[in-house]
């Protein structure tokens, strides 16, 4: 790989909760990826576009409102019409355990939970980035 | 505070000690840790004697319960009167489910209502809106019209009960709701008690519920406070809020700086629109976190009440020693609660809630074991509520007033966390206020780098979370837990269509024609809320006309 990882750090939904999608956004960065971040209240649409134009190769979405189930996998779909196959989604937040099997049917390919080390979300996107 | 020649004496005393017995034992024994810090990473030395405290003068300083400045509480016999308020925050699903809740709760012996409406309720969208989509009733109650409210309180008498409503940049909407419910039951607005959030600050810093700029959302909140001190008198017209600052990461004094840095914007506010201070400071109150580090969190309480005293009467001349009292909701730290060995956010709880009566708080919401899951379930709900009991009724703290007082740590702390926290007010001054320091992102960025601090503290061990850092165990995944029907959205959208059909249309163009008319000029906008509210028009209507006014804010993003 001749240039940085590109994380695109996004916030779906109307859920204000960006503490950990701002650590996340720090840490990577400070491992050597570029991230952008969208801000709060992020429709999937916007966070596809964002996608696209940044060229990014992951999208890590952070939602702590419960609106998971609807929103996480709307992005994915989102990704799949413009053609895009290529970018690693995983998400992150208050995701009861029982929804995470259905996620990752979705096509989210991890989902990281409350405790999560910033350290084990820097290896995994090193680890599993598509290109 | 203390007899010269015995300090020295005392001084003498310490360095002998420190000498034969400290260091002989650390040659042997090191302690566990090269420097003590709290919670917040304030520095904490071996010891506290008189000679930290020397320069403290009682009456100045510390004074009695219910007289400036306030340290040692609000009220002359604090909880051997009564005790605070136990309020559980609740609201989930529709109108009907939460009705349910409330009652439960008032059996369970609860004594005041808190209501959690859902992100479109508090960004001002209706449940049908594009926006609201699988957001509706999640992490709160949807309320889309003066209907939903109908049913929100039905069978709850609101002359009875106080009722604090979590809403902000449309909380002029929801009160307006809330009073025309009481005047349906026949109860006169005059008497209503409860409290509106109302801080669209904190907001713009750390929540995220924002809809317009600052300019029109200060108007907006300064309208309530001349409405209410007129006809709604009984009623709090802001809770300013540490609460979610602290949430966001901030430290301890950042909480208390941060806080009062945006109480101090909304008091310029109000004088700047011609109101007198103490025709509106009464009904101010605040709202603030109770973490894990017990002890500063008590000298945090402390501090902030004497520096708000300070404030009140230094800075704004106020007369009324209402108005330089500083009284608080407190909400034990959700951040602090883990996924992993769910049932130990029992203790931290406790320890929290410790903190926050210590700390003289006027009311208090424990939060449930489950919190780091999903929203709590009911059995959840009552084991939190019991915390609050037990503290109440079993553990004896409630039965001196500032029991604490006079630690020399405490005091200590008090002084350190309060002189902190008014050089970060001096900062925000210097930046041009509150509003200046947000919109050029310096508060969130303060907030960012103690969040990330504090993260990284963990993931070296240098800050030990119990079963998540160390102590951990194999676990199985929490199956009990509460979820919100999907239904619901379907639902609630079903009811705005039908209340669309059946409501006086014609009726809603006007009161809401009216309504845009006045936003343009600088009338206070409470009544035409009112009308508007009474005649059937939607959260969302009267927010986006609202929106076409005063537009909307756009976030700062700073990383």
């Amino acid at each position: 790989m001749d240039r940085p990882i590109r994380v695109l750090v996004a916030k779906p939904g109307l859920d204000g909760h960006d503490r950990g999608a701002k650590v996340i956004a720090r840490a990577l960065r400070d491992a050597g990826m570029e991230v952008i971040y969208t801000g709060l209240r992020q429709t999937p649409e916007q966070i596809v576009q964002a996608a696209i134009q940044e060229d990014v190769d992951v999208v890590a979405m952070s939602i702590l409102s419960g609106a998971h189930n609807h929103l996480f996998p709307k992005v994915v779909n989102l990704l799949r019409e413009e053609g895009v196959d290529d970018v690693l989604v995983i998400g992150g937040g208050v995701i009861p355990e029982d929804d995470i099997p259905k996620l990752k049917e979705a096509g989210i390919e991890e989902i990281f939970t409350p405790g999560t080390s910033t350290k084990d979300v820097v290896e995994y996107i090193k680890r599993n980035v598509k290109r | 505070m203390f007899d010269k020649n015995k300090l020295e004496e005392i001084r003498l005393e310490k360095q002998n000690w420190t000498k034969n017995n400290v260091e002989k034992t650390i040659s042997r024994f090191p302690e566990r840790k090269e420097s003590f810090k709290t919670g917040s990473n304030l520095e904490v030395k071996r010891l506290y004697t008189p000679d930290d405290i020397e320069d403290l003068d009682y009456n100045e300083k510390l004074g009695f319960p219910g007289q400036y400045p306030f340290t040692r509480g609000v009220q002359p016999t604090m909880y051997r009167g009564r005790l605070w308020t136990m309020r559980q925050y609740a609201g989930f699903a529709t109108a009907e489910e939460s009705n349910k809740r409330y009652k439960y709760l008032l059996e369970q012996g609860q004594t005041g209502l808190s209501v959690a409406f859902d992100l479109p309720t508090q960004i001002g969208y209706d449940s049908d809106h594009p926006l609201s989509e699988g957001e509706v009733g999640k992490v709160g109650v949807a309320i889309d019209s003066l209907k939903d409210m109908e049913i929100l309180f039905d069978g709850i008498p609101l002359d009875k009960v106080s009722t604090s409503m979590t809403i902000n940049a449309p909380a002029s909407v929801l009160l307006a709701m809330y009073i025309a419910v009481a005047e349906k039951q026949g109860v006169p607005k005059g008497s209503l008690r409860g409290t509106i959030q109302n801080d669209i600050l904190k907001e713009y810093i750390a929540r995220g519920t924002y809809i317009f700029p600052p300019k029109a959302s200060m108007r907006l909140i300064t309208n309530i406070f001349e409405y209410c001190s007129k006809e709604v008198p009984k009623w709090n017209t802001i809770s300013i809020s540490g609460y979610h600052i602290r949430e966001a990461g901030a430290t301890a004094v950042q909480e208390v700086a941060f806080t009062l840095a945006d109480g101090i914007a909304y008091v310029e506010a109000a004088i700047e629109a011609g109101l007198d201070v103490d025709d509106f400071a009464p009904r101010l109150s605040f709202f603030f976190n109770a973490h894990n580090d017990l002890l500063e969190e008590v000298a945090k309480f402390r501090a902030a009440r004497r520096l708000w005293a300070r404030i009140m009467k230094e800075r704004f001349h106020a007369k009324s020693e209402k108005s330089m009292m500083l009284k608080f909701h407190t909400q034990t730290a959700g951040s602090t609660l883990t996924a992993q060995q769910p049932d130990n956010n029992i203790v931290r709880v406790t320890i929290q809630t410790l903190a926050a009566v210590l700390g003289g708080t006027q009311s208090l919401h424990t939060n449930s074991r489950d919190e780091a899951l999903a929203l709590p379930t009911e059995e959840s709900v009552r084991i939190a509520l019991r915390t609050q009991q037990i503290v109440a009724y079993e553990s004896g703290v409630t039965e001196t007033i500032d029991p604490l007082a006079g630690s020399y740590y405490i005091e200590s702390l008090t002084n350190k966390i309060e002189e902190e926290a008014m050089n970060y007010i001096k900062k925000i001054d210097e930046l041009g206020g509150a509003i200046r320091a947000i919109e050029s992102g310096y508060i969130q960025k303060e907030i960012q780098d103690a969040a990330y601090n504090y993260q990284m503290e963990i993931e070296s061990g240098k800050r030990i979370v119990v079963g998540v850092n160390k102590f951990q165990i194999e676990e199985e995944g929490h199956k009990d837990i509460l979820r919100v029907d999907p239904e619901v959205e379907r639902l609630q959208r079903e009811k705005l269509k039908a209340l669309k059909e059946e409501r006086n249309n014609k009726l809603v163009e006007d009161v809401l024609m009216k309504l845009k008319e006045k936003a343009n000029t600088s009338e206070n906008l409470m009544p035409y809320i009112l009308d508007a509210v009474k005649a059937y028009a939607t959260l969302g209507e009267i927010c986006g006309v609202l929106r076409e006014v005063f537009g909307e804010y756009e976030q700062s993003i700073i990383l």
